[in-house]
């Protein structure tokens, strides 16, 4: 067992596990956050995804003695009120149907948008294609994307 | 009372697989079909204010839903049907699930049937509780009732108006009268202002902000986490086990076997690993020893499956359908073609893998479950307890998928055998490779065409031998004597005309569990039939599309072929015209393509779903271009919902066209993880489009049926491109790659 401290969607945490334990387990099983997924075990899905210091990570092969004096982003950190442009655009474009895998999909776009804020239809499907939708939603999450790219780019427009 | 009387009792197998009706047509759920007749009957009218509609003082209108949300938009579409009959506000209306309580609810959520069963009974339930509004409004202003109207959630009076919110009504009005349900007044479709509505999805905001509860999601205080070692065998056994090692994995708690609950529930039996956690039970399972008693399947395999197969196809099957003479016709045709089709086991590959919450006190259980089948999962945790299944509370959560998978309630059985031994309150936790290779999956089948055309083009024999792992041999003895009829769905009726049609089965036998996968038999009827009338029109030398629609003739009603299907709405050849023609307009059929690429049709009365598929096929890629899909399901109730399931259906079939089939060897899935048994994925997903039929009918369900169009669509549409017909799926496009290289 080893004590753990990291920081989760802004709070700090010390926990004491298995060192090679994953990530996600810690995040679903000790700190009751189950929003992240638990899809395949071995990263071939992204239902997991969150992300550690800014970049998308499947938790489910991050054991959390990786994590240690990192900070976490989860799908309930990433905006206080359900109002990042992402999620927005989530809802506006009716993306989910069972929306299992969405968390991890919100999480991977939004790690794209942070590394290019206007991404092309290529640019998409390379970042994204880790992450397996089993309704098929992936053509409404690449128009989301893109909506929340406009979306973002407005925001961040200097106002006249 | 055994597991397979559960199923008898419940008209399961007697409206199943022996009249080869309900079960295996889409397994359509209706309460006939489904429920006890009996207990059917002394349903009472509930009180619409007590079962279908609460309204709080701050006009807050929460619709309860009997139907499980498993993706496929019922927390939607249901909702608008009966807040639209209710004269809702839109905006106020909030969504909750319906408790497993069968006197009152029509539980069960397959076969494409939510939208269709539950149109005129939520109609019927909003107009009661709407009148009943109109009725505590009326007494209040002491006028009557007729001069009272309800809109946007309040009840409006005279001119100037004057009006009452709903929540200012409800308290009295949940103390009248319930109108009768089959005489109450029903809103004239005229004036719906909700059914037919571009809206969001209900439940997309939780889904999207991480605060939406799977079943996986339960927490509960004090429970514990259990993973389940099963044989990898098919009804192999454990012969015995030391948990030595797995209880010295820190955060196990115990370890024990439970065993095989037989053919109702079908579970495998086990070794359960009882731990704090989920990643401490997995770790247990890994450091487990167990010795298995493989039993008989492990001989098995898809090469000596496809043996039997051949040795079957070799023979003539019992013949299921025979009009006029077609093997005279056959034999005297001048032109005629043979074609054998090849479907392997499908997975249902949820992406939340099965799991359920339980737990058993002395007098009474609670249980968290991802279903479809509530009911079923009540009365098993019931046997397993040892209560009556009143006493069995059941809460169905949202699903991660379901896709029929979730109809079991092999997890639910496991759930409560491990709760029993335990006392506590405990998940039984899936792995993704638990899932892959413990799956109920869709039949492996074998299917021989033979069509013969006279000189003018017209068919003039249509023959279908199948051979197949069939889904009723699976579940009862009788079901081993079936006929084979389940086995056929759009491929017994086909709309196409010809004197002579005969169709025969021949079983194939396997241990691998199957059930009712997305589109159940239609998947493999589907592609078989579409590809096959499109090797005919080749042979004729005509258009796919004109070919077609010349065959099916003018617009009639078809009686569905096979016994216990009299009952089944007749096909209407001109709600599948109207889709074909639309889809063909839409994709542009009959346009110049550019060089390499081809196009694509198939439709089906299934759904009433047609698609047009382009591909392209150049000396680096093969690619899937595009798919205009249309449907003429009635009316359409909630649009954006009907193309949300339309485009992934059609997402579904294209993992099934192109990416793996589930395995044996030595009686065991040799597939495990989505690095064997992969998906499709976004780099690989074309656009879609999704056109609607303009319909005042009756809604149909939409969820599955384009699965069962997009497979023949796209080997027509690489036999346009190519000239290469494929027909054993998954296709292998690397054959395409080197035959033009």
């Amino acid at each position: 067992m080893a004590r753990v401290t990291f920081v989760v969607n802004g709070s700090g945490h010390t926990i004491d596990v298995a060192p090679e334990t994953p990530l996600l387990w810690v995040l679903r099983d000790d700190l009751n956050l189950t929003g992240t997924k638990f899809g395949c075990g071995m990263a071939l899905c992204g239902a997991c995804t969150v992300h550690i210091e800014g970049e998308a990570t499947r938790s489910c092969i991050t054991p959390i003695s990786s994590v240690a004096g990192k900070k976490v982003t989860t799908i309930e950190g990433l905006s206080a009120d359900g109002g990042h442009p992402v999620q927005r655009a989530w809802i506006e474009e009716d993306v989910p149907q069972c929306g299992y895998c969405q968390s991890g999909q919100i999480m991977s776009a939004a790690a794209l948008l942070t590394r290019k804020p206007n991404p092309s239809n290529a640019d998409i499907d390379d970042f994204m294609s880790g992450n397996i939708c089993r309704c098929g939603t992936y053509q409404r999450i690449r128009r989301a994307i893109h909506r929340a790219a406009c979306t973002m780019a407005n925001n961040t427009r200097p106002s006249a | 009372m055994g597991t397979a009387s559960i199923l008898n009792r419940r008209g399961f197998l007697k409206k199943g697989t022996a009249g080869g009706a309900a079960l295996m047509i889409g397994f359509h759920l209706t309460p006939s079909a489904f429920g006890d007749e009996a207990q059917e009957q002394e349903k009472k009218t509930p009180n619409p204010f007590d079962a279908w509609v609460r309204v709080t003082p701050d006009d807050r209108v929460t619709l309860i839903l009997a139907k499980s949300e498993m993706g496929q938009g019922v927390y939607t579409s249901l909702p608008m049907i009966l807040a639209e009959e209710l004269c809702a506000d839109w905006k106020q209306v909030h969504i909750e699930q319906a408790p497993t309580n069968p006197k009152i609810y029509d539980l069960g959520t397959g076969g494409s049937g939510s939208t269709g069963d539950s149109w005129l009974p939520l109609r019927q339930a909003g107009a009661a509780a709407r009148e009943m509004l109109i009725a505590a409004a009326a007494k209040k202003w002491e006028v009557t009732a007729e001069t009272c109207k309800a809109r946007d959630g309040c009840v409006v009076h005279g001119h100037p108006v004057r009006f009452f919110r709903f929540g200012e009504l409800v308290a009295e009005a949940s103390r009248l009268p319930v109108p009768n349900l089959h005489t109450v007044l029903l809103k004239n479709p005229d004036d719906f202002s909700i059914v037919g509505r571009e809206v969001h999805r209900l439940d997309a905001v939780a889904k999207s902000t991480g605060s939406a509860k799977y079943g996986i999601d339960s927490r509960v205080p004090g429970m514990l986490y259990a993973v389940i070692a099963r044989c990898p065998v098919f009804e192999g056994k454990v012969a015995s086990f030391d948990g030595t090692k797995a209880k010295a994995v820190p955060g196990v708690r115990d370890v024990f076997e439970i065993k095989i609950s037989g053919r109702g529930a079908s579970t495998t039996g086990g070794v359960a690993v009882l731990a704090d956690n989920s990643w401490a039970a997995i770790q247990g399972r890994k450091a487990l020893e167990v010795k298995w008693e493989e039993g008989a399947a492990a001989s098995e395999s898809t090469e000596e499956l496809r043996k039997q197969f051949l040795a079957n196809a070799a023979k003539p099957g019992t013949v299921l359908r025979n009009d006029g003479d077609a093997n005279a016709a056959l034999n005297a045709a001048s032109k005629k073609i043979e074609s054998v089709y090849e479907l392997p086991f499908a997975a249902h590959a949820c992406l939340e893998p099965m799991n359920c919450t339980v737990h058993i006190r002395p007098d009474a259980a609670e249980a968290w479950v991802p279903t479809q089948a509530p009911q079923w999962a009540q009365e098993v945790i019931a046997k397993a307890a040892n209560l009556p299944p009143e006493k069995v509370i059941v809460h169905t959560t949202l699903m991660g998928g379901g896709f029929g998978r979730r109809y079991q309630a092999d997890f639910v059985m496991e759930a409560a055998q491990v709760a029993k031994v335990s006392g506590k309150p405990v998940m039984v936790l899936w792995t993704r490779e638990d899932d892959m290779q413990h799956d109920f999956y869709r039949p492996a089948s074998y299917h021989k065409l033979q069509g013969a055309l006279d000189d003018e083009g017209k068919l003039v024999a249509w023959k279908h031998f199948q051979t197949s792992t069939s889904i009723a041999s699976k579940w009862s003895e009788r079901g081993v004597n079936d006929s084979g009829m389940g086995e056929f769905g759009s491929d017994a009726t086909i709309p196409y005309t010809t004197p002579n049609i005969r169709i025969e089965y021949t079983l194939a036998h396997s241990s691998a569990p199957r059930a009712w996968w997305r589109s159940v038999q239609h998947s493999s009827g589907g592609f078989v039939i579409e590809s096959f009338v499109d090797e005919l029109a080749a042979a004729a030398g005509q258009d796919p599309l004109a070919f077609r629609l010349k065959l099916i003739g003018d617009s009639r009603k078809i009686p569905q072929a096979g016994e216990g299907r009299q009952n089944e709405q007749p096909l209407d050849t001109g709600r599948l015209k109207s889709a074909l023609q639309l889809a063909a307009e839409k994709a542009g059929w009959g346009k110049p393509l550019p060089q390499g690429h081809g196009r694509g049709i198939s439709g089906l009365c299934y759904g009433y779903v047609a698609a047009v598929a382009e591909v392209c096929l150049n000396s680096k890629q093969f690619k899937v271009e595009r798919l205009v899909c249309a449907v003429n399901c009635g009316r359409a109730v909630d649009p954006n919902g009907i193309r949300a399931q339309m485009e992934g259906a059609a997402i579904y079939a294209l993992t099934a066209t192109f990416k793996d089939a589930i395995t044996v060897e030595s009686g065991q899935v040799v597939q495990s993880n989505f690095n064997d048994y992969a998906m499709l994925r976004m780099n690989e997903a074309p656009p879609i489009e999704v056109y609607i039929v303009p319909s005042t009918e009756a809604p149909d369900g939409i969820g599955e049926p384009t699965v069962a169009v997009i497979p023949p669509a796209i080997c027509n549409a690489i036999f346009n491109a190519t000239g290469k017909r494929f027909r054993r799926l998954p296709i292998d496009v690397r054959l395409l790659k080197t035959s033009q290289s």
